[in-house]
């Protein structure tokens, strides 16, 4: 159901990587849209496949030892399927990217200035002087205090912040529909991190362009996101408006994950922090069939898993995979 | 009973240049910080990046000179000893240790866990094999690994399990203070639980102290008993738990705790306004609360349990208050 508004649609798509002659797949079976105008954040722990989800769409994954299966549909067209040199022009004037570490993610021998206006180069016919213009336009909108100087200067001269305020302008240069960043605070202080969600909220409004944002952090979750999918070992297993995900989450994983978070309620005695047991598993042990979250809720009954869990829709816009969350109570509580 | 007491503590790091390297100029890096540790609590060390909040650990445990002040360990003027090998200062170096946050560096790669978690032992104990053994397992059943861990090697392990065991290295030669510099960063939300679980079981159970290092207020909260933020080298606010997060009043310490990221998606709007308030107060206040070099100012007593570095000419705000 390709509708006007859906940026992109990501329909069944896996990523396998190699290993050997196999391939394992660490991310299995996502689909999703992102809508124009909206954030969409992409929840997960460390091997939860998010990342790969995003390298996946931007199309930076090794050719030679990842598998792509399913499709990205963007404008109608299967991003998938693209050769290198298309690709090129899609990246950075449709899809900007935001990456987590700022230093590694810029040329430490060219100043801050001309690696904005390379990619002004690539995908625009300004003359130099309307790139330099529209350089110190794109650094003023990400909130630097002196454009000039700042456009002269290297990487390194920079703050974190600075830094991340330059990434997000070069992601922006192009007005792409779609920025996707990957853990783009988790490198700062929480203030700086206010002021770059601030930003990342500020230039949605005046662009109005889709937002992926990937992240591990709840908390940034709960401040920016308009629409939440919750990774777990390749898989989205449930996915909600953000304040139903907060206040209404289903997904076992999902509920032990808020359960984990150090929160203190006032007055109360210090409770131990629920802790999910086990390990995720590893790509190349992860089960090929069943529930892969079965393995952390041992405490669960086997026959509260489906064989093969699907996400499905339990209300307007809030899907869940499997129905092993119709079931699930935390372990010494009563059961259901 | 306090046991550690750091007074005027100042660790300076010169800047170097010039044809000769001689000293151009002097980063602060910790500048004048007084600290009183007692047995048994917990205290949290909040501030951002740079404001030398790890250089105080590191000062404590001798990984870093120190250049001023003193630190005094059960009355005995511990300064720059903690690498002397003189009996007098044993008990100082087998009490203090300290949890790094990059846990795979810190444990040593060709060693199997026994002799890793068996060093500080061997230092300051002396165990037959057959008892260290022991030891070292039961040490790592209080960390939740299980006993034939002791002939593995570190990289056979997850980071959470990792940092797990450096906790148990951290408690091996039952020390009284652990030093933890962002213990839990690294980590992923559900094994940063378990990793805080333990290092809370072990306190009760040792009755240690910890001096907890972190950025990350969420984390500081549910640990600390008592709380300092860290600024330019020095504390901007000190106090129990509840009165920071309850009654903060440096212009700083505000503006912190407002950055912090709310679960709580039904009332953003709300948070970020009171957020761009504080930041707005910040940007035309901060001179306030700042000397004219930038230096914080000296932690003046505002309430019971509670110091606040104000301008000590400039009483109107202090009675005031904040809001």
């Amino acid at each position: 159901m390709a509708t006007e508004e859906n940026l992109l649609e990501i329909n069944n798509l896996e990523v396998g990587f190699r290993f050997g002659d196999e391939y394992h797949n660490a991310v299995d079976d996502v689909s999703i849209t992102l809508k124009k105008n909206e954030i969409l954040a992409i929840v997960g722990e460390s091997g939860s496949g998010k990342s790969t989800l995003a390298t996946a769409i931007i199309g930076l994954h090794d050719p030679l030892n990842t598998k792509v299966k399913g499709e990205i549909l963007y404008k109608g067209l299967d991003l998938t399927k693209l050769n290198e040199k298309l690709y090129n022009r899609i990246r950075g004037n449709d899809i900007g990217m935001i990456f987590q570490d700022p230093l590694g993610s810029l040329n430490p021998v060219m100043t801050v200035g001309k690696q904005i206006e390379e990619s002004l180069i690539y995908h625009t016919d300004l003359k130099e002087n309307a790139r330099q213009e529209e350089v110190l336009k794109l650094l003023d909108q990400v909130g630097i205090v002196n454009p000039q100087r700042t456009a002269k200067q290297y990487p390194h001269e920079l703050s974190g912040g600075m830094r991340q305020r330059v990434v997000i302008a070069i992601a922006l240069a192009n007005k792409p529909p779609i920025i996707i960043a990957d853990e783009p605070t988790t490198a700062l202080d929480v203030t700086i991190q206010a002021q770059i969600l601030d930003l990342m909220n500020d230039i949605q409004d005046e662009t109005n362009s889709g937002i992926i944002l990937i992240t591990h952090d709840l908390g940034v979750v709960a401040e920016t996101a308009d629409r939440v999918a919750v990774m777990y070992a390749g898989q989205i297993v449930e996915e909600a408006p953000v304040d139903i995900l907060f206040t209404d989450p289903k997904h076992p994983y999902t509920r032990s994950l808020l359960n984990s978070i150090p929160q203190e309620l006032e007055g109360e005695e210090v409770a131990e922090l629920h802790v999910i047991q086990g390990t995720v598993p590893s790509l190349q042990a992860l089960p090929r069939t069943g529930d892969r979250f079965k393995n952390r809720i041992p405490w669960m009954p086997d026959e509260v898993f489906d064989e093969d869990p699907q996400l499905a829709e339990i209300a307007p816009g809030h899907k869940v995979r499997g129905n092993s969350w119709k079931h699930f109570y935390f372990e010494g509580e009563e059961e259901k | 009973m306090s046991f550690l007491e750091l007074k005027d503590l100042k660790v300076h790091f010169p800047i170097r240049g010039g044809i000769f390297n001689t000293i151009q100029d002097w980063v602060y890096a910790v500048d004048g910080v007084d600290m009183i540790i007692e047995e048994g609590k917990t205290y949290g060390l909040v501030g951002e990046s740079g404001s030398g909040k790890t250089t105080i650990g590191k000062a404590i445990i001798g990984l870093e000179g120190v250049t001023g002040g003193q630190v005094t360990y059960n009355g005995v003027d511990v300064t720059n000893k903690a690498r002397s090998r003189r009996s007098e200062y044993a008990d100082y170096n087998k009490d203090i240790q300290m949890i790094f946050q990059d846990s795979t560096s810190s444990l040593n790669p060709k060693k199997r866990i026994k002799d890793i978690i068996a060093e500080p032992m061997r230092n300051y104990f002396n165990y037959t094999n057959d008892q260290e053994k022991n030891e070292v397992i039961r040490l790592l059943e209080i960390v939740g690994l299980n006993e034939e861990a002791i002939y593995r090697y570190p990289h056979e392990f997850s980071g959470g399990q990792r940092q797990r065991l450096g906790v148990a290295r951290a408690v091996a030669s039952s020390p009284k203070l652990i030093i933890a510099d962002e213990p839990t960063s690294a980590l992923d939300l559900s094994v940063q639980a378990q990793v805080l679980n333990f290092m809370r079981r072990i306190q009760e159970e040792y009755g240690l102290s910890y001096l907890f290092i972190s950025h990350d207020l969420s984390v500081v909260k549910y640990m600390a008993d008592d709380i300092a933020i860290m600024h330019r080298g020095r504390f901007v606010e000190r106090g129990s738990k509840e009165k920071i997060f309850n009654n903060p009043q440096h212009i700083y310490t505000r503006r912190l705790l407002s950055a912090i990221p709310q679960i709580d998606p039904l009332n953003r709007e709300q948070h970020k306004a009171e957020r761009r308030a504080v930041e707005k107060e910040y940007q035309e206040q901060q001179i306030h609360y700042y000397s004219e070099k930038g230096r914080v100012y000296d932690l003046q007593t505002f309430d019971d349990q509670h110091w606040v570095a104000l301008n000590p000419n400039d009483k109107i705000k202090q009675s005031e208050g904040g809001n």
